[in-house]
């Protein structure tokens, strides 16, 4: 019998069940392991370690000068979704991702929503992440948001919830990638045993999805290239990864430069056009005739080359304003008004602090919610209640009275757990999981996705800088 | 192909072949000093000499000895043709141009940088060199080994090929003007033991001196070990050799792209007059105002070259 060793209160477990039996989609997985000799398991958790380290997959943690590089710890016991989980998901991100788009369209156009009186106006207009630059203009094939990273976190059998929409340039896919490569490489025979649906034709997707939606400028074959900030930006990896497996360029700024009206590699034979931009640079950075002046990551001159129609840039600028945490507090308005139906998946219940009635609120339940930033990402500058000290919270309360509008709240979700691989056998942590979308004239769900989990017993932070860990993600066919 | 990518390609196989070249020279500098019984800072001075590094270290010590020279050569960052600074900067233009090498090739590089960085990690004692040098070599043969084993052969491999050839002749004339200098004055005592010590070092400094004697005799003539690292188109660290190959794949990319540089002229008029001239002209005109002129003349294909490919704009 495989258990696991302590338990987190009241937290739904993906693998094991409250009578110690294994749930239906772990069961071929779990006889499997049943078998296996734990010193086996863990010398192949340090093979795989050794893995990643040679291949080079690592980031880069901010304000660490001395370990510029780390691992992202990976463990080895995969997060299984049954087909029929799956099925459910995919249609409610699909969903999701339509509104997502129009709602794009619809505010840099007609602001519909926003008549219709279902989104305050000064949400939308006050909005950094909203570039008045994108009013009336329509990129090619209508799409905002080629590339998409839905966070979806799970409290039950049937409880799946949406965290945030990554519309912009939603990272991790190398890892969810390599993830399934370590595996493969280790535990050949899992995949004869059970039915895993393929992640790595994702590369070659996304390819297909970026040429399909070239500028109308564009004569022949479309040229694709990935964007990066360079070499010591934290996703580095993943940038010259994705490039690779695309075969396609991958460029800094200062590879680029518009001439005669479009954009332009310096190569060693001269400069050549680019047609799509998979950018891994921010809004701000990416033209400093635009933007940020002081930008040197960016490409003068790149904002006209795009209006003209004479490049396609994904995602587009401009989509920032799709998945910003206040925003993220209307999406079932949103989704509702765009798609004529009810969400099928559900939003986490939010109070946006920025309303005094809400703060009031928060401001007494401190202990039980997690506050976030609502431009913040990677788990920085948020407070988790319940694990919280009391001289924390009282800080915290300080910010939010300060500047009310900066916060939402959420209730503290007790996210389900997968076992992890530890000393003594396996033990639950809690997990997410974004599973990457791709839209052109369709919108297409890549089966899986990148399985963050807290390797700290209790934790409820997968976020990678903050001492999260990622799991292969195993979507079954049946 | 990016400019950028073919300059990250270029440094990239300078730096590993430096970092060989460095581990080279500690090895032939080891030797001396065990072949020796009195003091040996004089063989330092040499060895520093011959990697350019001989005014830097004064920079960073007071006095010369065995133990900070090697350590100095070795990992110092403060100079930045230490083999570790080399194969720190030749792993970072690695994961720059990434994209532009195989799977084995990158591999090849990031443990040899993983192994080195761990082994270097602290100063090493004298008993643990030889070790270490043999890691140097066989990360290096491991990179050469997926290279060759593993990129196809376009213009990818033609920049990175280039980068060595460029590097290897200047540290081959660099090691021999040197060692020249510093024994020159000996010549008339050639013949003494001692002596054979010294010019084995040169040789072993370029991992030839058991091939010298296949192609030459068991004597060690100045003039045939300036022979052999100048003209011989067969040893594979020759200027000779190294100009074949740069004319070569300079000339496959003349070819794809269908244009020339300045750079091409260079090289074919260095190639020319190292296979039409003589060692004894050579010798006569002087070896050291020879070496110099050459290392210059490297120097400005390297830049033809840049410059040429869009290497920066």
């Amino acid at each position: 019998m495989v258990k696991n060793k302590g338990t987190t209160p009241l937290a739904f477990d993906e693998m094991i069940n409250a009578d110690s039996s294994p749930r239906q989609p772990y069961s071929t997985y779990h006889q499997w392991y049943a078998s296996q000799d734990r010193n086996r398991l863990i010398a192949k958790s340090k093979e795989a370690e050794n893995i990643f380290r040679k291949t080079g997959i690592t980031f880069a943690v901010y304000g660490h000068a001395d370990s510029s590089e780390k691992l992202i710890p990976f463990d080895l016991i995969p997060r299984i979704i049954s087909g029929r989980e799956w099925r459910r998901l995919a249609q409610g991100i699909e969903q999701r991702v339509i509104a997502l788009n129009a709602f794009l369209d619809d505010i840099y156009h007609k602001q519909e929503i926003i008549r219709a009186g279902r989104i305050p106006r000064e949400l939308i207009e006050k909005n950094d992440a909203f570039l008045p630059q994108m009013i009336g203009f329509r990129p090619p094939g209508g799409v905002y948001t080629h590339i998409v990273g839905t966070d979806i976190v799970r409290t039950g059998e049937d409880q799946f919830y949406v965290l945030e929409d990554n519309a912009r340039t939603p990272s991790g896919v190398s890892y969810m990638l390599e993830n399934r490569e370590t595996m493969m490489q280790m535990f050949p025979e899992l995949f004869h045993q059970n039915r895993v649906r393929p992640v790595e034709n994702y590369p070659y997707l996304l390819r297909q999805s970026l040429s399909s939606l070239a500028p109308p400028g564009c004569a022949g074959k479309p040229r694709v290239a990935v964007l990066t900030p360079g070499i010591y930006n934290s996703a580095f990896y993943e940038h010259a990864f994705l490039a690779d497996m695309m075969g396609v360029e991958l460029v800094e700024g200062s590879d680029l430069r518009v001439i005669d009206g479009k954009v332009k590699m310096r190569t060693t034979r001269g400069y050549e056009a680019i047609d799509v931009l998979y950018r891994r640079v921010d809004d701000d950075f990416l033209d400093p005739l635009t933007f940020r002046p002081d930008s040197a990551l960016g490409i003068p001159g790149i904002m006209d080359v795009y209006r003209a129609g004479n490049i396609t840039i994904a995602n587009a600028p401009g989509t920032g304003i799709s998945d910003d945490k206040a925003i993220y507090s209307y999406m079932p308005e949103i989704v509702e008004f765009y798609t004529g139906r009810k969400p099928l998946l559900e939003n986490v219940p939010t109070w946006r602090c920025s309303e005094p009635q809400s703060l009031k609120y928060v401001l007494e339940h401190l202990e039980e919610l997690v506050v976030k930033e609502v431009h913040g990402s990677g788990g920085y500058g948020m407070l988790v209640g319940p694990t919280a000290t009391k001289r924390e919270r009282a800080a915290f309360a300080e910010k939010l009275k300060e500047r009310p509008g900066n916060y939402i709240a959420q209730p503290t979700l007790s996210l389900s757990t997968v076992p992890i691989l530890v000393n003594k056998g396996i033990a639950p942590r809690h997990v997410d999981l974004r599973p990457y979308v791709l839209v052109s004239d369709k919108v297409q769900i890549i089966p899986g996705g990148l399985t963050r989990v807290a390797l700290k017993e209790g934790s409820l932070v997968v976020n990678s800088s903050q001492g999260g860990g990622t799991k292969d993600t195993w979507v079954l066919e049946d | 192909m990016l400019g950028r990518t073919a300059n990250g390609l270029y440094w990239m196989f300078r730096y590993i072949e430096r970092a060989e070249n460095g581990a080279r020279l500690i090895d032939a500098g080891l030797r001396m000093s065990l072949t020796r019984s009195e003091s040996t800072e004089g063989d330092w001075d040499g060895v520093l000499q011959s990697a350019g590094v001989r005014e830097l270290y004064d920079e960073v010590h007071d006095t010369l000895t065995s133990g900070d020279a090697i350590d100095f050569l070795l990992r110092d960052r403060a100079n930045s043709s230490s083999v570790m600074s080399c194969i720190e900067a030749g792993r970072h233009n690695a994961r720059m141009v990434r994209t532009a090498l195989t799977r084995e090739t990158w591999e090849a590089t990031n443990e040899c940088w993983i192994e080195m960085k761990a082994m270097l990690a602290k100063r090493a004692r004298p008993a643990d060199l030889p070790e270490i040098i043999d890691t140097i070599k066989r990360c290096a043969g491991l990179i050469r080994g997926a290279f060759h084993g593993t990129m196809l052969r376009n213009e990818i491999f033609n920049f990175s090929r280039i980068g060595t050839f460029i590097e290897r002749a200047d540290n081959t004339a660099r090691i021999l003007d040197v060692k020249y200098y510093v024994l020159l004055p000996a010549v008339s005592a050639v013949g003494s033991s001692m002596d054979n010590v010294q010019w084995e070092s040169i040789l072993r400094s370029v991992s030839a001196h058991r091939a010298y004697g296949w192609v030459y005799d068991a004597e060690l003539r100045p003039a045939n070990i300036a022979d052999f690292l100048i003209s011989n188109g067969r040893m594979p660290r020759s200027l000779a050799y190294c100009y074949e190959k740069i004319v070569s794949n300079l000339g496959y990319l003349a070819r794809e792209y269908g244009e020339r540089h300045a750079a091409h002229e260079t090289a074919e008029e260095t190639l020319a007059s190292l296979r039409s001239q003589s060692i004894s002209d050579i010798m006569d005109r002087g070896l050291h105002e020879y070496l110099e002129e050459f290392i210059s003349h490297n120097n400005r294909l390297g830049q033809e070259i840049t410059d040429g490919y869009r290497f920066y704009h």
